[in-house]
């Protein structure tokens, strides 16, 4: 497995927002890490990236595997992984590259960094993906700054950088949430290509089921900081088990869908500093039980391919 | 039916002063707009960053004031009323914004932001008339006293809608109102929309950039691009008649893995407004431009499909 | 109400918070119960006791001509609050008007506004203020018109980066909507949302007046005898530096310390309101 995540617990401060993420990915596999705001999605990305320092966080359990490797290690030997074996993409491309630097310089030092290779190897190179990734005239962009570019292009960029030194793993974290419906559409198509044509592993982070549908094909549910449901992506839509997950389809408003089918989840998502006992659903949830006020439903394996944490799944009636 | 609004030629162009060496730029971001809103319909107006959808609906209540065009309520010119009787005007239209964070003034309790709509009218609030309101949202009466920072970004949106509805308007114009908020708050957001429509004979203009949902929503589309109405779709579920619509429907993914879109042919951006080629604002990207797009501006007019597009090679009524 | 006095009560809890705020609180209860808390008048001389140490009967030691000094000393806060806290809020309240004026209704009134804000802005304050003095003529009146002016351009400045920035939030924009006229907008959201930075920054005014009131005072320009000022104080103790040390130390120390604990509690406060970024376009 690329990447192991195992029962991970990540606080900040005096309050523990994520608790018991697992998942795993595989080399060539794109995984869906799906939730809404306060699933803890984002939280996990740090988490494999090392970057929960910059947010005053820390992994306070569980454990996180890299091609069998911890990722618990030293920030010193973390940063000789960041960027050449594991990639970042992050949700803002207008803040993700530095202003006063032209494009071409910021793709070139990627390469000579991580991969040794002097100024005009560098150089050739950042044509090289910059035309594989189908920006038009590379040349005059890698001599423009970030400004005179479109938010597209720029992510266009930033997913330049991230494989100019051919790592194993890119992390995404909403890397098209900002950006227009027929750019994103796009910008899905050539992560999705490169990423299969290279056999690197890709774990998309997002909120978006529609992104989730096209390009995933495991995916992971998050709520409240826990997995509630990981299933391969055909699986998940057809015949999703946990009842957050159908409730979550049930909101999306879908091509032939009738009018008055669409059907919201009552309440709200909680908060870290309230997140209810027992199951952390259990307050929205139709069929919530005693049981699910009290007792933490364990993540356990369904089927073949599934793992799910509810006391009453979808498919079997509920008490 | 009679209309409730009609939009006529309505343009708005921006000027970029350019300092000491430039020449100052200009840039429409509604260029001869024209539409007619039903009453009791539901208008979606879709479009991308720049189509001008925004703009649009603050031109529609003067927040901007249009270059040139017009405006009518009902008989009223809006465009060429004095500010006093634009401000009277305007009870009968209301906007529900974007942002539920940036809507309310922090100041302000829910109480003063729904009663906030009489006091600027000079009228009189009924006694309840705030519990009847948040009633009519789904609020529990008690949140009356609370302040924004105290609420969620969907109770928040829910007291936008009922500031909205506080000096019962005809029509509401909806900004995007569900964009801010998760998938599950967005649906009851929705709902409720629903209800109120058809509880209090509301007409909405419903602006998003969220093609599946405006099509679910609303029971007609208005795509716009880079300022223009590119097409008029009278009916939600009719195949697409432009290009560009194509390319939108084409790049909204359906949460359904077996519906995957074949995405290989999309190509090109959005062109800057500051920078926009003679003709169709479309031709560059386009796979059935001609000559003729490049160096004619293609107007409204009747397609195949019967609903008005503008396009010189529209696509047939198969689709594409 | 109360929802809106928890930062006040905040930069109250921090260390330096309540030790800067506790010494204001009581030069404010000082300088308004002065005459109920000293035993002896302010312009009383007696010669046969100039100049004598503090002591068991002057606490602080008498001046030059035998006039206690606590009493004297007490009088100046009363003095130095007073011109303070009026000019600037005079200045404030003027600053307040124009600014927002010219945010809101922008256009040639705008420029003009800018304009003499950007002119006066590049003169220090001492300056504005002697020259104003210079016209009006010495005493407290002329102070407080004088420090009024002094501070307008800082007060019009900030006021107006508030509101330019108000505007275009989209609870305005929700009120225009509504049918909101200039004036409630103005009044109803502009100019309360404006006010907490342009408030603190008032507060720091008063610090800094109160050392402009001083130095007008020790040049003699600014309360006249015998009413008791710190500056002027300061000034004719100059002379006894070496006899009677305690005549130009005692004001100057209690006139430090204020200034200090008013920029101290201050920053308290600005932590509390956490308006930081707010203030730096001051």
């Amino acid at each position: 497995m690329l990447l192991e995540v195992h029962d991970l617990r990540v606080s900040i401060g005096a309050v523990t927002p994520l608790d018991g993420v697992s998942f795993a990915l595989d080399r060539g596999e794109i995984h869906g890490l799906v939730g809404e705001s306060g699933s803890g999605k984002s939280l996990t990305a740090m988490a494999v990236m090392g970057l929960l320092p910059l947010i005053g966080g820390s992994v306070t359990g569980g454990t996180l595997r890299f091609d069998g490797h911890s990722l618990q290690r030293p920030e010193a030997e973390l940063r000789k992984l960041r960027g050449r074996r594991i990639a970042f993409i992050t949700q803002n491309p207008m803040t993700a590259l530095d202003p006063v630097r032209r494009i071409g310089a910021q793709v070139d030092e990627v390469a000579t960094l991580h991969l040794g290779l002097d100024r005009k190897a560098a150089r050739v190179r950042t044509i090289d993906i910059l035309t594989k990734l189908r920006i038009p005239s590379a040349e005059t962009v890698a001599h423009s700054y970030p400004h005179q570019l479109s938010g597209g292009m720029k992510q266009r960029i930033v997913i330049a950088m991230a494989l100019a030194a051919e790592p194993d793993l890119i992390v995404a974290d909403e890397p098209t949430t900002a950006l227009d419906v027929t750019v994103q559409a796009q910008i899905i198509h050539i992560l999705t290509t490169l990423v299969r044509e290279n056999g690197m592993g890709l774990l998309l982070i997002t909120h978006d089921m529609g992104v989730v549908a096209q390009a995933c094909d495991r995916v992971t549910v998050l709520y409240a900081g826990r997995v509630a449901e990981a299933q391969p992506v055909g699986g998940l839509f057809a015949a999703p088990c946990h009842p957050y997950t159908r409730a979550l389809m049930e909101c999306i408003p879908r091509e032939g869908m009738a009018r008055g089918a669409l059907a919201g989840i009552p309440g709200v998502v909680p908060s870290v500093v309230n997140y209810p006992a027992g199951c952390r659903f259990h307050p929205r949830c139709a069929r919530a039980d005693a049981i699910c006020c009290t007792q933490v439903p364990r993540l356990t394996s369904q089927g073949l391919d599934g793992f799910l944490s509810c006391h009453h799944p979808l498919g079997e009636p509920s008490s | 039916m009679t209309d409730i609004l009609r939009i006529e030629n309505l343009t708005k162009t921006f000027t970029q002063n350019a300092g000491l060496f430039g020449k100052p730029r200009s840039m429409s971001a509604v260029r001869d707009v024209s539409l007619s809103v039903a009453k009791g319909g539901v208008v979606g107006i879709v479009g991308e960053s720049g189509c001008g959808k925004s703009t649009l609906a603050r031109l529609i209540l003067r927040l901007i004031e249009p270059t040139s065009g017009r405006v009518l309520h009902g008989e009223t010119d809006l465009t060429h009323l004095s500010h006093r009787s634009l401000q009277k005007a305007r009870k009968d239209m209301a906007m529900v914004f974007q942002d539920p964070y940036s809507s309310l003034d922090p100041r302000y309790s829910v109480f003063d932001c729904l009663a906030e709509a009489y006091i600027v009218q000079g009228q009189r609030m009924p006694t309840g008339r705030v519990e009847d309101l948040l009633d009519k949202v789904g609020l529990p009466r008690t949140l009356a006293q609370s302040y924004p920072h105290q609420l969620s970004g969907g109770q928040r949106q829910r007291v936008g809608i009922a500031r909205a509805l506080a000096l019962s308007p005809e029509l509401v114009i909806l900004d995007e109102p569900t964009a801010s908020l998760d998938v599950s708050i967005q649906a009851q957001i929705i709902l409720l929309l629903q209800g109120l429509r058809r509880d209090l004979g509301l007409t909405y203009i419903f602006i998003s950039h969220d093609l599946g949902l405006v099509r679910y929503f609303c029971d007609r589309i208005v795509v716009m691009y880079v300022g223009s109405v590119v097409e008029d779709i009278r009916d939600p579920q009719s195949p697409p008649q432009h290009p560009y619509t194509a390319t939108l429907m084409a790049s909204t993914f359906a949460p359904d893995p077996q519906l995957r879109k074949d995405l290989v042919a999309l190509e090109g951006e959005i062109p800057s407004p500051f920078d926009l080629p003679l003709g169709c604002a479309f031709a560059g990207r386009c796979p059935r431009a001609s000559a003729r797009c490049k160096s004619e501006r293609p107007t409204l007019a009747p397609g195949p499909s019967g609903h008005p597009v503008a396009c010189f090679h529209p696509l047939g009524a198969g689709g594409l | 109400m109360m929802r809106r006095l928890t930062p006040l009560r905040n930069a109250f809890r921090t260390p330096t918070g309540m030790l800067a705020g506790g010494w204001l609180l009581l030069v404010i209860t000082v300088a308004v119960f002065a005459h109920l808390l000293t035993p002896y008048d302010y312009d009383i001389q007696d010669l046969a006791h100039a100049k004598m140490p503090p002591d068991a009967a002057h606490w602080m030691g008498t001046d030059e001509f035998g006039r206690d000094l606590m009493t004297r000393i007490f009088y100046g806060a009363r003095t130095s609050m007073t011109v303070s806290t009026v000019s600037i809020g005079l200045s404030l309240l003027c600053g307040l008007t124009l600014g927002a004026a010219a945010a809101y209704f922008g256009g040639w009134f705008d420029r003009v506004v800018t304009t003499a804000v950007d002119l006066t802005w590049s003169f220090p304050e001492i300056l504005i203020a002697l020259l104003l003095v210079a016209i009006i003529g010495p005493g407290t009146m002329g102070t407080m018109v004088a420090i009024s002016v002094a501070y307008l351009a800082q007060f019009t400045r900030l006021t107006r980066a508030q509101i330019l920035s108000l505007k275009s939030e989209t609870f305005v924009e929700a009120a225009r909507s509504l049918g909101a006229s200039h004036g409630h907008l103005l009044f109803g959201h502009l100019i309360p949302n404006a006010l907490t930075p342009v408030l603190v920054a008032a507060m720091l005014a008063t610090g800094d007046a109160i050392i402009l009131e001083a130095t007008l005072g020790f040049f003699g320009l600014g309360a006249q005898p015998p009413t008791p000022s710190w500056g002027a104080m300061m000034s004719s103790g100059a002379a006894q530096l070496f006899t009677a040390p305690w005549i130009i130390l005692l004001p100057g120390l209690v006139l430090t310390i204020t200034v200090i604990a008013i920029n101290l509690f201050g920053d308290a406060l600005i932590e509390a309101l956490d308006i930081r970024a707010k203030l730096r376009d001051a």
